[in-house]
């Protein structure tokens, strides 16, 4: 008979070489081997694996780019088919978009939130595992059909009806709206995650206005998520039927193609601040760093991410202002997305003034955080021109949209995530990256987009649409095209210079410490890389910036990282009140285990024969996922007829 | 080696909760996201059927002869499965399989007679947009509800194998909040196909 611990008295203890450290060790360690590798729930281990995949999506969707560009560097090439073309620009979209841009934040939320918040793991670490088996199981579903030569063709938003059966009748869009709703999945208990963990794992004392503004950015983020992936996951299920059963949701005869649009951008604009948030959040907790200051208006900056997204989910008809909507609609939409410019205003005033009252140590993770204020401004400009109904009508499906769509998904997320590896490298590996390649790194980044971007807002005005495989000589549009091509080219050697950065330091950089920027934040009171079970004792937190509590002296509290609430009788952290971080449980951690890699396949086996109307292999997938589920969720102890809980013997 | 007691000079509880564990926020975030997911498909019935205007409707005045009992007896098996959760708390495990059992079967009965209504509409999924929006919005609920069934009965089978306390129940208390919440829905997918055509 196991007997069950009701109740504990919270024990606090002053950590040593030799305690808690190696007795959590055993604890917490994952089991060497594939088994062990397979069913990992270790939030760093997720975390890294995630940052990887997002990179290779990103190096496939910028080949794509690439050879793109190659076709549009002069006027009437014909490098690639019209077929291939329109494969190249949809599966270029859905893997920056969709493969790479969220999962990218999603990894380093992941590796970074538990050592952010002062924990152990995520609220929900199996949760975790399955979030990544099922974004790289839809990942590689999507680009199943890309190597078959059955891409999505119709365009990263899959317009009806070109993407109605009628006109697209391959498999191609049956492969885009099925991987799609599997992502939608990973997408959703990954934010479910983020939000329980936010709620429920932060360190005792770090009340709502002491978390980083990562944390802010990642949890509005993934609110955001569990609202909207909903529509898109629905839009893409009745695309689908309309594809294979002959309902009728999209078609003009009976039912309302506009339909698709509205559930398509209610779900695509929220997106668009799910992928940029969290990136302004590294930017906002990496620059005070390098400003050795605290970041500018800390609560107007929490309070305006929250705000743009509030705003963000009524302004979605302004990728439908040319679609003949009421001008009542359109005005009122307009009115929506031009308020935004505020709260976004705010952050970047605050980040400016950061730097200005700082006193700035000019590294390569600074330039990336800096030069995204600049980018961003271009970006949010071109966002508020395109805002005003008129403007719009003037240069929707041009590629001046193409422009903007850039400036803000490269400038508000791959420079900031750039920084980001800059920044956390150290952290994750134990080592530096090199600043000297990375000065090079930055420069050929930010000069390359900057060639190969700025001119699509003149294309665009010259009347350039998006989307097509060529265009005819003698329309002026010859020499931008030309400079585009280079400047993308300069961007992909940029990048390129990153992926040799990291290659080179994972074995030579020099060895980072613990904190080698002199950081405020708990992660850096850990070492580098951090142990399985990242904190020895539980801190205690007395201020935004425990790191920097005796440089600031803003209050007499300290907090207590040394010495902290010991839990070592098992996988244990400890769980606070949502808002002011008050101890209320001891939390049961679960172990690893390969039940969310069992039902990862087993929809995998749904969606494959879903794919076919092969029913049988649904079902089986069905038995699959009930399986891994019950195994899942079986309780761990008899509790009914057992004695009464007894008192565990104190150890010590 | 230096120990001291917390701060807070209260003991914490050890494991999960009732509502105070993790299992049970996540269960209101899968709320949250499943209840967005109805409000968009009723949002689609919604759009459709302005733009299409008020002749759309196959029926103006829908018969509610099965769908109004049928909605009776889900609220109830809401009741009986809240009564079951009461029995847990107070270490009544008679009480607890009762109401258990009761709420899943009244949500078997649910399934065969909405299998009858569904039988005896003229018209099928790919017939029009109506039934398309009518198959597929209670063609999700109903696979809520049998998910939700299932859930009860595994949950059921846990408290006759003893697994539950009345201080360590929380699949108890998930299972319950997730059936409340797919009954709720069923007001609302209710309303929409059944009630609102009476307002025309």
């Amino acid at each position: 008979m196991t007997f069950w611990e009701d109740s504990r008295d919270p024990v606090l203890a002053r950590t040593s070489e030799s305690f808690p450290g190696p007795r959590l060790e055993q604890i917490w360690r994952t089991k060497p081997g594939l088994i062990g590798w397979l069913g990992s729930v270790d939030h760093k281990e997720i975390g890294r694996r995630y940052i990887a995949t997002a990179f290779v999506f990103l190096i496939l969707g910028g080949l794509e780019a690439l050879v793109m560009r190659a076709q549009l560097a002069g006027p009437e090439e014909r490098l690639l088919t019209p077929e291939q073309y329109d494969q190249l620009f949809t599966m270029h979209g859905v893997s920056m978009i969709f493969l790479y841009a969220s999962p990218i934040l999603s990894g380093f939320s992941n590796y970074l939130w538990p050592l952010l918040l002062g924990s152990r793991d995520m609220a929900f670490p199996r949760l975790n595992a399955l979030s990544y088996w099922i974004y790289l199981a839809a990942g590689l579903f999507i680009y199943a059909g890309f190597v078959t030569g059955h891409a999505p063709n119709a365009g990263w938003f899959d317009y009806v009806p070109y993407a109605a059966r009628a006109y697209d009748p391959g498999i191609n869009i049956d492969v885009y709206a099925l991987g799609l709703i599997l992502l939608g999945m990973s997408t959703t208990v990954g934010a479910a995650n983020l939000v329980v963990t936010f709620l429920r794992t932060r360190a005792p004392g770090m009340s709502i206005n002491r978390v980083p503004i990562l944390i802010w950015g990642t949890l509005t983020a993934s609110v955001a998520n569990l609202l909207v992936v909903p529509a898109v996951s629905l839009a893409f299920f009745l695309l689908w039927m309309d594809r294979q059963f002959g309902t009728h949701f999209f078609d003009a005869a009976q039912g309302q193609p506009l339909l698709w649009q509205h559930l398509f951008w209610m779900f695509g604009h929220p997106w668009v601040y799910a992928i940029v948030l969290p990136a302004m959040g590294m930017v906002s907790d990496g620059l005070p760093t390098f400003c050795r200051r605290p970041l500018v208006g800390y609560t107007l900056v929490a309070l305006s991410t929250v705000g743009t997204m509030a705003l963000g989910f009524g302004v979605w008809v302004h990728h439908m202002f040319a679609t003949g909507l009421p001008s009542l609609s359109l005005s009122f939409f307009s009115g929506a997305s031009l308020i935004i410019t505020l709260p976004s205003a705010v952050a970047v005033f605050a980040w400016t003034a950061t730097i200005w009252t700082g006193r700035p140590v000019i590294t390569t993770a600074f330039l990336f955080f800096a030069s995204m204020i600049v980018l961003f401004v271009v970006g949010g400009v071109s966002g508020f021109m395109t805002a005003s109904a008129p403007v719009d009508w003037q240069l929707t499906d041009t590629y001046f949209v193409v422009a903007h769509i850039h400036y803000v998904l490269i400038g508000i997320n791959v420079f900031p995530v750039c920084g980001a590896v800059y920044y956390w490298f150290p952290k994750i590996t134990g080592r530096l990256l090199n600043e000297r390649l990375g000065q090079w790194n930055f420069w050929t980044m930010f000069a390359g987009f900057n060639l190969g971007f700025f001119p699509m807002h003149l294309l665009g005005l010259m009347g350039m649409p998006r989307r097509v495989y060529t265009y005819p000589d003698g329309l002026g549009w010859d020499v931008n095209n030309l400079i585009v091509s280079l400047g993308s080219l300069l961007f992909a050697v940029g990048v390129l210079l990153l992926f040799v950065n990291v290659a080179v330091s994972l074995r030579r950089g020099a060895p980072a410490g613990p904190n080698p920027w002199d950081a405020p934040t708990l992660e850096w009171s850990v070492p580098s890389p951090p142990p399985e079970y990242n904190f020895a004792v539980i801190p205690i937190v007395a201020s935004r910036h425990p790191l920097w509590e005796d440089a600031l002296d803003e209050a007499p509290a300290r907090s207590r990282l040394t010495e902290g609430l010991l839990l070592d009788r098992g996988r244990e952290t400890v769980a606070t009140t949502p808002l002011d971080g008050e101890p209320n449980l001891i939390l049961e951690m679960p172990a690893d285990s390969l039940a969310p890699l069992t039902l990862a396949i087993g929809l995998v086996a749904i969606f494959a024969s879903l794919l076919f109307r092969q029913w049988v292999g649904v079902g089986g997938g069905i038995l699959i996922v009930t399986l891994a589920l019950l195994g899942w969720f079986w309780p761990l102890r008899v509790h009914a007829d057992e004695p009464p809980p007894r008192e565990v013997p104190e150890h010590g | 080696m230096a120990e001291a007691t917390f701060a807070a000079p209260y003991a914490l509880p050890v494991g999960a909760r009732a509502r105070n564990s993790t299992g049970w926020w996540g269960v209101l975030c899968l709320i949250a996201t499943e209840g967005s997911l109805f409000a968009y498909l009723l949002f689609s019935y919604a759009y459709i059927a302005i733009e299409r205007g008020a002749r759309w409707l196959p029926d103006r005045h829908p018969s509610i002869l099965l769908s109004g009992p049928n909605t009776l007896l889900l609220l109830l098996s809401s009741v009986a499965a809240w009564w079951g959760e009461g029995g847990v708390k107070r270490g009544q495990r008679r009480r607890l399989l009762a109401g258990l059992a009761l709420a899943a079967a009244l949500g078997v009965v649910f399934i065969i007679v909405q299998g009858f209504e569904w039988r005896s509409k003229p018209y099928g999924i790919s017939s029009g947009s109506y039934g398309s929006l009518f198959f597929t919005i209670t063609g999700f609920h109903m696979a809520h509800v049998i998910v939700g069934v299932a859930i009860l009965t595994v949950v059921l089978a846990w408290s006759g194998m003893g697994y539950f306390h009345p201080r360590r129940h929380s699949p108890v208390s998930v299972a319950v909040i997730y059936w409340h919440f797919v009954d709720a829905v069923w007001l609302c997918v209710f309303t929409t196909f059944y009630l609102t055509p009476y307002l025309e």
